[in-house]
C-alpha cells in the first residue's frame, strides 16, 4: 500500500531533484514566477565558469612557464657542455701543433733529419703527450727525408697530396680522419718551417684518432647522449654510440656553419625528437656534435605535467560536486519556499473568501429570517385559529396544509440558521467541540448527495473521546473537504466511513476512508501541492487538499494518506486535544 | 403573565400577541422603542421580549431604560440576524436569546423558566 506524508517535502526520486520536474501544468505560470531549472542551469554554469576559469587559465600559464624553463634549462646544459667540450679538442690539437712548432724552433733540419735523434723525439712526445703514431720530415719538393714509426714510408713523394699543398700553402694542415695506407684511422698534423734563404721544410706526424675518442668517451651526458665528432662531409671522425663507427656517414646531415656554439632541435628518421648541440672547431675540418634524446630529457617534466593534471582534475571534480550540491540544495530550498508562499497565499485567499461567504450567508440569512418569522407566526396563528375555536379542528386537509406550511418554515429556518453558524465560525476562536455533532453537520450538507447516489456514509464516534478544544469552523471546513473529496472518489453505491477515536493521550485521529478510485504513488507524492488536482477536467481546483493540509497544520495537527488504486483511500487527521496557541496562520507565513 | 412584545414587524408582533393570547397570556406589543417605553410606564410586566435590531431604538438600548422603570422585568432578546456581536450582547444582556422563526412553545416555555428565575 502506498503511503506518504506530507511532512517530507525534501523527498526526491533517485537524483532528481524535485524543482526539475516542476511543470507550468502544476502551478499556474502567472503565479510562479521563477524558472527554477533555468535558474539552476544559470546559476552552476556562472560559479563553475567563475571558478573554473582562473584555476584552467593559471594552470595553463603554470604548464607553459614550467615546460618552457625545462627546455631552455636543457638547451643552456646541452649548449654548455658543447662549449665545453669544444675547447677540449681544440686545444689538444693546439697542444700537438704547438708541440710540433716548438720541435722545430728547438732543432735545426740537419737535426731532424738524423733519424736517430728523430726517433728519440717522437718517444718524448707518446711518453709527454700521447696519441703520435709517427714523425717525419719532408723538404719542400714533397719528399720525405726522414720517418720515424711502425711503417716504411721513408722516401715517399707527397708532393701531389693536397694536405702537402696545404700546408706549403698555409703554413699549417690538420687532416680529417682517414684510413691512409695503413687502413688504420688517423689523421694528420703538419706545420712549415721556414728556412733562410726562401726554402722551407715540413714536420710532419699522425695521430691516432682514437686519442679524440678518450677526449669524448669521459663526458658524462644525460638523456642518453651520444657526443662525436665530424667533417665537414658528414663521416663521423669518432665512433658514436647511435650513429656509426669512425669514417660511416652520420643520418642526421651536417649543421649549418657557426662561429659560435648552437643547440637545435629536430627529429630522427624514425620521428623521435631530439636536441642538438654544435659548434665548428676553428682551423680544423672538425664539427663537435652531441645528440640528446628529448624524450629521456624531459622525463622528470612528465613527471610533474602527470602531476600538474592530476591536481587540475581532483580540483574540478571537487568543485564542480560543491557547485552541484550547493546549488542544488539552494534552488530546493527556494522552490519548496515558494510553494510555501503559494500555498500561504492561497489559504489566505481562501479565509478571506470564507468570511465574504459567511458575511454573505448572514446577510441572506438576516433577510430571508425576518419575512420567514412572519409567515411562520401568521401560519401558527392560522393554526391556532384553527384549534382553539374548534371550527376546522376536524379538517384533515386544511390542518395538513398548515403542518406542511410550518414544516417548510422550519426546513428553510434549519438552512439560514447553518447559514449564521458558517458565518460565526469563520473567525479564528478555540472552543470545545462537540465531534459528533460536527460531523452530522457537515454530513448533514451531503445528505442529499448521498441519497441520490446511494453511497452509504457510516460514521463511527467513539463513545468516551475526550474533549477536543479546537477551532470548529476550521475542523468544519477539513471534514467538509475530506468528506468532499470521498464522494467525489466513489461511484453511485459506494461505501465511505468516517470513525474517531482517541489516538495518544492528548490528541484524536479522525479518519475519512472510501472505497473508490484510489491514487497512484506519485499522485499520492503531490496530492497536498497547490493546484495539483486529477479532476481537473470535473473542475477540481487542486486546492482542497492543500488547504485542509494548511487547517490542519494551523490545528497544531497533521493529516496523511493511504491509497491503493481501485481498493480506495484513506486521510487521517491527527489533531491535539488542545490547540496549541503558538502555531497560526503568522508562523504559516514566514515561507512567504 | 403579561408580556410585553417589541418588534418593528407589525405583522409579526401582532400575530404572536394573538397567539400568546390563545394561550392564556396577557401580550401587549408595541412596534416601536418610545410606544413600548410609554406602555412600559402605564403597567408593570412580567416579560419584555425585545428584537435585537429596530430602528431609533434598538433593542440593548431600549432594555437599558426599561430597566430604569421596571428593575425587576426579564428580558427575552429576538433576533433575526444571529451576527457575532448580537449573540454576545444579548448572551450578556439579556436572560434568554431566540433565534427567529421561533417556536411559539419554546417561547412560553423559556419565558416561564426567566419569570420563575
Amino acid at each position: 500500500m502506498n503511503t506518504t506524508k506530507p511532512d517530507d517535502p525534501q523527498r526526491v526520486s533517485g537524483l532528481r531533484p524535485q524543482f526539475w520536474g516542476q511543470r507550468n501544468g502544476s502551478l499556474s505560470s502567472e503565479k510562479h514566477s521563477l524558472n527554477l531549472r533555468r535558474l539552476w542551469k544559470t546559476t552552476v554554469l556562472i560559479m563553475t565558469v567563475v571558478s573554473l576559469a582562473p584555476l584552467v587559465v593559471m594552470t595553463a600559464v603554470d604548464y607553459t612557464v614550467t615546460q618552457n624553463s625545462v627546455e631552455s634549462e636543457l638547451v643552456l646544459r646541452t649548449s654548455r657542455i658543447v662549449s665545453n667540450t669544444k675547447r677540449a679538442v681544440e686545444f689538444s690539437l693546439l697542444e700537438r701543433l704547438a708541440a710540433l712548432d716548438f720541435i722545430v724552433q728547438d732543432n735545426r733540419l740537419q737535426m731532424l733529419t738524423d733519424c736517430a735523434r728523430l726517433e728519440a723525439i717522437l718517444d718524448h712526445l707518446r711518453l709527454s703527450l700521447g696519441g703520435f703514431v709517427d714523425l717525419g720530415v719532408i723538404d719542400s719538393s714533397g719528399q720525405q727525408l726522414c720517418y720515424v714509426g711502425p711503417y716504411d714510408l721513408s722516401g715517399v713523394d707527397y708532393s701531389d697530396q693536397d694536405w702537402f699543398r696545404s700546408v706549403r700553402d698555409q703554413g699549417m694542415h690538420i687532416s680529417d680522419v682517414f684510413p691512409g695506407f695503413r687502413r688504420v684511422p688517423h689523421l694528420v698534423i703538419a706545420a712549415r718551417h721556414e728556412l733562410p734563404g726562401g726554402d722551407f721544410y715540413v714536420l710532419r706526424t699522425s695521430l691516432e684518432a682514437e686519442f679524440f675518442n678518450t677526449l669524448l668517451s669521459d663526458l658524462e651526458l644525460s638523456g642518453n647522449g651520444d657526443a662525436f665528432i665530424v667533417n665537414s662531409e658528414g663521416t663521423l671522425q669518432t665512433s658514436s654510440r647511435m650513429h656509426g663507427g669512425v669514417l660511416d656517414t652520420i643520418d642526421l646531415g651536417v649543421p649549418e656553419y657557426s662561429d659560435s656554439t648552437r643547440v637545435y632541435e629536430t627529429r630522427t628518421r624514425d620521428g623521435r625528437a631530439i636536441l642538438i648541440g654544435y659548434a665548428y672547431i676553428p682551423e680544423t675540418p672538425f664539427v663537435l656534435m652531441i645528440v640528446k634524446q628529448k624524450a629521456v630529457l624531459m622525463g622528470p617534466w612528465r613527471a610533474t605535467r602527470r602531476q600538474l593534471i592530476g591536481f587540475l582534475a581532483l580540483s574540478i571534480s571537487a568543485i564542480m560536486v560543491v557547485i552541484l550540491a550547493v546549488t542544488t540544495y539552494l534552488v530546493n530550498k527556494i522552490h519548496w519556499a515558494d510553494l510555501r508562499r503559494m500555498a500561504t497565499l492561497h489559504q489566505v485567499e481562501y479565509t478571506n473568501k470564507m468570511i465574504s461567504l459567511g458575511r454573505l450567508g448572514a446577510g441572506v440569512a438576516h433577510e430571508i429570517n425576518n419575512p420567514l418569522a412572519i409567515i411562520n407566526e401568521k401560519t401558527g396563528l392560522l393554526k391556532d385559529l384553527f384549534t382553539y375555536t374548534d371550527r376546522y379542528t376536524d379538517d384533515p386537509k386544511l390542518m395538513g396544509i398548515v403542518n406542511s406550511i410550518l414544516a417548510s418554515v422550519k426546513r428553510c429556518s434549519e438552512v439560514t440558521r447553518r447559514l449564521l453558524n458558517f458565518a460565526r465560525n469563520t473567525d479564528g476562536e478555540t472552543t470545545p467541540v462537540d465531534l459528533a455533532a460536527t460531523v452530522t453537520e457537515v454530513l448533514g450538507f451531503m445528505g442529499k448527495e448521498a441519497e441520490y447516489r446511494s453511497i452509504q456514509v457510516e460514521v463511527d464516534i467513539d463513545q468516551n473521546l475526550p474533549t477536543l478544544e479546537t477551532n470548529c469552523g476550521r475542523l468544519q471546513q477539513i471534514l467538509l473537504n475530506l468528506i468532499n473529496n470521498a464522494f467525489a472518489a466513489v461511484d453511485n453505491g459506494g461505501h465511505i466511513r468516517i470513525s474517531v477515536r482517541p489516538s495518544t493521550a492528548d490528541s484524536i485521529t479522525i479518519q475519512v476512508e472510501d472505497n473508490g478510485c484510489g491514487m497512484t504513488e506519485h499522485e499520492l507524492t503531490r496530492i497536498f501541492e497547490p493546484f495539483y488536482t486529477t479532476r481537473r477536467s470535473r473542475g477540481g481546483t487542486g486546492l482542497g487538499l492543500s488547504i485542509t493540509y494548511s487547517l490542519a497544520q494551523e490545528l497544531g495537527g497533521s493529516i496523511d494518506v493511504e491509497s491503493e488504486p481501485g481498493k480506495g483511500t484513506q486521510f487521517r487527521v491527527t489533531l491535539p486535544l488542545v490547540k496549541e496557541r503558538k502555531r497560526g496562520s503568522v508562523d504559516e507565513g514566514t515561507a512567504g | 403573565m403579561k408580556v410585553l412584545l417589541v418588534d418593528d414587524e407589525e405583522e409579526l408582533v401582532t400575530a404572536l400577541a394573538e397567539r400568546l393570547s390563545f394561550r392564556g397570556i396577557d401580550a401587549d406589543w408595541s412596534t416601536s422603542g418610545s410606544h413600548a417605553l410609554e406602555l412600559a410606564e402605564a403597567q408593570a410586566y412580567d416579560v419584555a421580549v425585545l428584537d435585537v435590531k429596530m430602528p431609533n431604538i434598538s433593542g440593548i438600548e431600549l432594555k437599558k431604560r426599561l430597566e430604569k422603570t421596571r428593575p425587576d422585568m426579564k428580558y427575552i432578546f429576538l433576533t433575526g440576524h444571529g451576527s457575532e456581536e448580537d449573540f454576545w450582547a444579548g448572551s450578556a444582556e439579556a436572560s434568554q436569546y431566540l433565534v427567529k422563526p421561533l417556536d411559539i412553545e419554546m417561547l412560553i416555555e423559556t419565558m416561564r423558566q426567566v419569570v420563575q428565575k
